[in-house]
């Protein structure tokens, strides 16, 4: 028998209790985890994105598509650069969970348009003459496995091939690399004819449009004229910048994020007076006993430990499994969320920051009662009972 | 001071301050105790007798005067080495014996040795020794909120004198048991006191329990009235 052993029947002495307070502490662990994850993965994609470039989607909102002709009617109106349009494939390689973002893009604007995409002439080249051909980036070729000349099949979640099925045959005809470290390269673009002729949804239609001006400080007055152009039309467009975009985008779901992260907070809070609140019983309880040891000669800062080791113990136990199911939950959230959340994980950075928090709840509401342990006189605590 | 002597109180002051007031329970308290005896306390409720045991266990320190312990001064001692002089010294039975509900009867026992260097097959040793003595070998295993009141007390005897202390200090320790319990545990104690060598104070209101002493003093109000010599 030692300490631990006292402490560790102390603590289960109501399993009840104990279990209660730990599955308190559990929630606020899983919600903390989750929510700063995904608020994580929200925050570095806007980043990424140019500031110079305009983004053309539906008005009604971004998933809605626009007609082909908008692309012509676009490339027409004064101030415009180079535009180029896209569309989303939701493709994925053998398992739905292996998501790929896969668009289908109009090829020689796309390269215009995205010059941070670097692609040696060669490939480029074998690309644009390729119908079934593939442009993929450096980090998913290496994810995958894939090399120049590979054939490889990826589905849609969302279409259908007019051959029946969900799976496109495509072949692998160059890599791009990011022009610089932080462009994320984990994506693939593929022939906006090839998707068209095969996909049975019908129509020429694009899912959005991105253009550049002639300078940025136009950008304003282009995309002012271009929702003009549009207005009143069948398809309405809205035109920002791309980080406004994704900004947009993300404010959405930042707002929920804020309102969940007010819920963590108080869930926090909450929690921290309930322990609390459940130690000091705890230890009251234990006045008697408490005495008794410290009759026995068990020095007064031993008693403190003790008490402060059995909260913190009951804070990492909670903590750590709400930990652990946070991490299964983003796990199995990943691949559905890839589209939109592609560096949606778990970081050690924010681990850190759980467990850093599960020390200090351990602590605070073990202090307390620690200290009334640690002050306990004798000879009252026995008056007392 | 007598080679004997293993405690001697020199004009002892002990007084409580309640509120405004402040009430004295003792002042000029002078007593000494002998290695090796079985001393019995009694005397009216509210004569002293736990504050007078609570300063010669180290739990309680008097308001003047001075106790000595085995040729050293203790009553000025900081808290922190009381309770270390306690670990070392003083075992204490208690009327309701104060063991550990979620421990069973060994673990129970073992508490005080936690305080020691000893090694874990040294303490299990111990431990069976001294449950041994108080016949309850086969009851180790057993959690001490299932047992009687007389065995819950061996068990707190068992405690008492695990690490070996010369001192047992007892309050009220039948207090809570029938007679032939009670009988039991004074015989025990008697034991522990003819066989063993250790020195027992005892708290009582029980005649029959203090015959078993080898003297038995009377507080009241704060002084020793009257002293017996049995065996
Ligand atoms: N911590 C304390 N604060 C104030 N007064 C106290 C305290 N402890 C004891 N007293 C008072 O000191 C006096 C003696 O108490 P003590 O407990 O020593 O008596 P006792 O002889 O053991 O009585 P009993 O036979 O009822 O156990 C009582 O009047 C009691 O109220
Ligand atoms: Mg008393």
């Amino acid at each position: 028998m030692n300490d631990l052993y006292l402490i560790y029947k102390n603590m289960t002495r109501k399993p009840l209790r104990l279990f209660l307070t730990c599955f308190a502490i559990f929630i606020a662990f899983l919600i903390f985890s989750a929510v700063t994850t995904l608020k994580s993965a929200l925050d570095s994609g806007v980043d990424l994105a140019a500031d110079d470039r305009l983004v053309v989607v539906n008005s009604i909102n971004f998933t809605q598509p626009l007609p082909i002709a908008y692309y012509q009617k676009v490339a027409a109106i004064e101030g415009v650069k180079e535009v180029t349009h896209l569309n989303w494939f939701g493709g994925f390689y053998q398992d739905a969970k292996n998501q790929i973002i896969t668009m289908a893009v109009e090829p020689e604007s796309y390269l215009r348009v995205y010059n941070e995409v670097v692609v040696i002439p060669e490939q480029k080249s074998a690309w644009l003459q390729t119908r079934q051909g593939i442009l993929i980036g450096r980090k998913l070729a290496e994810t995958q496995g894939w090399k120049i000349g590979d054939k490889i099949p990826l589905s849609s979640n969302i279409f259908s091939h007019k051959d029946g099925g969900h799976s496109w045959e495509f072949v692998v005809s160059g890599i791009f690399d990011g022009v610089d470290e932080n462009y994320d390269t984990r994506y693939a673009v593929f022939h906006y004819k090839y998707f068209m002729e095969t996909q049975t949804f019908g129509g020429d239609w694009i899912g959005w449009m991105t253009l550049v001006t002639q300078d940025p400080s136009i950008n304003q007055q282009v995309a002012d004229v271009i929702d003009a152009t549009f207005a009143n039309s069948q398809a309405e467009t809205d035109t920002s910048t791309e980080k406004a975009f994704n900004k947009a985008f993300i404010e959405q779901i930042g707002n929920i994020g804020l309102i969940i992260f007010g819920v963590v907070f108080m869930a926090f809070f909450t929690i921290l007076i309930v322990v609390g609140n459940t130690m000091a019983l705890a230890v009251r309880e234990r006045t008697g006993e408490i005495a008794v040891l410290k009759t026995l000669g068990f020095s007064a800062p031993r008693v403190f430990g003790m008490v402060l080791v059995e909260s913190l113990l009951v804070a990492l136990i909670g903590g750590f499994l709400g930990l652990a199911m946070g991490w299964l939950i983003i796990e199995g959230a990943k691949s559905s969320m890839a589209q939109f959340l592609p560096n949606l994980a778990m970081g050690g950075d924010i681990v850190a920051q759980a467990v850093l928090y599960m020390i200090l709840l351990g602590l605070v509401t073990g202090l307390v009662p620690a200290y009334n342990a640690l002050r306990l006189n004798i000879i009252t605590a026995f008056n007392r009972s | 001071m007598s080679q004997e002597a293993l405690f001697e109180l020199k004009q002892v002051e002990k007084s409580f301050v309640k509120g405004k007031e402040t009430i004295s329970i003792f002042n000029d308290l002078n007593m000494t105790i002998d290695r090796g005896d079985f001393l019995a306390i009694m005397g009216p409720s509210g004569s002293g007798k736990t504050t007078l045991l609570n300063m010669l266990g180290g739990v309680d320190q008097p308001s003047g005067g001075e106790i000595w312990f085995d040729g050293a001064r203790m009553d000025n001692l900081s808290e922190s080495k009381l309770t270390q002089w306690r670990a070392h010294n003083i075992g204490f039975i208690f009327q309701f014996y104060n063991l550990m509900p979620m421990l069973n009867a060994a673990r129970n026992v073992e508490l005080p040795l936690l305080l020691t260097r000893l090694s874990r097959s040294q303490r299990k040793r111990s431990v069976e020794a001294a449950l041994a003595l108080v016949g309850l070998s086969d009851r180790a295993k057993h959690m001490t909120s299932e047992m009687s009141g007389g065995q819950q007390q061996r068990v707190a005897i068992a405690r008492a004198i695990v690490s070996d202390p010369k001192l047992i200090l007892c309050d009220e320790p039948t207090g809570d048991l029938d007679r032939t319990t009670a009988d039991e545990i004074l015989e025990m104690l008697q034991l522990l006191n003819r066989d063993h060598g250790k020195t027992i104070v005892m708290v009582t209101h029980d005649p029959a329990a203090a015959s078993y002493a080898r003297q038995t003093v009377h507080l009241d109000k704060g002084k020793f009235v009257h002293k017996e010599v049995l065996a």
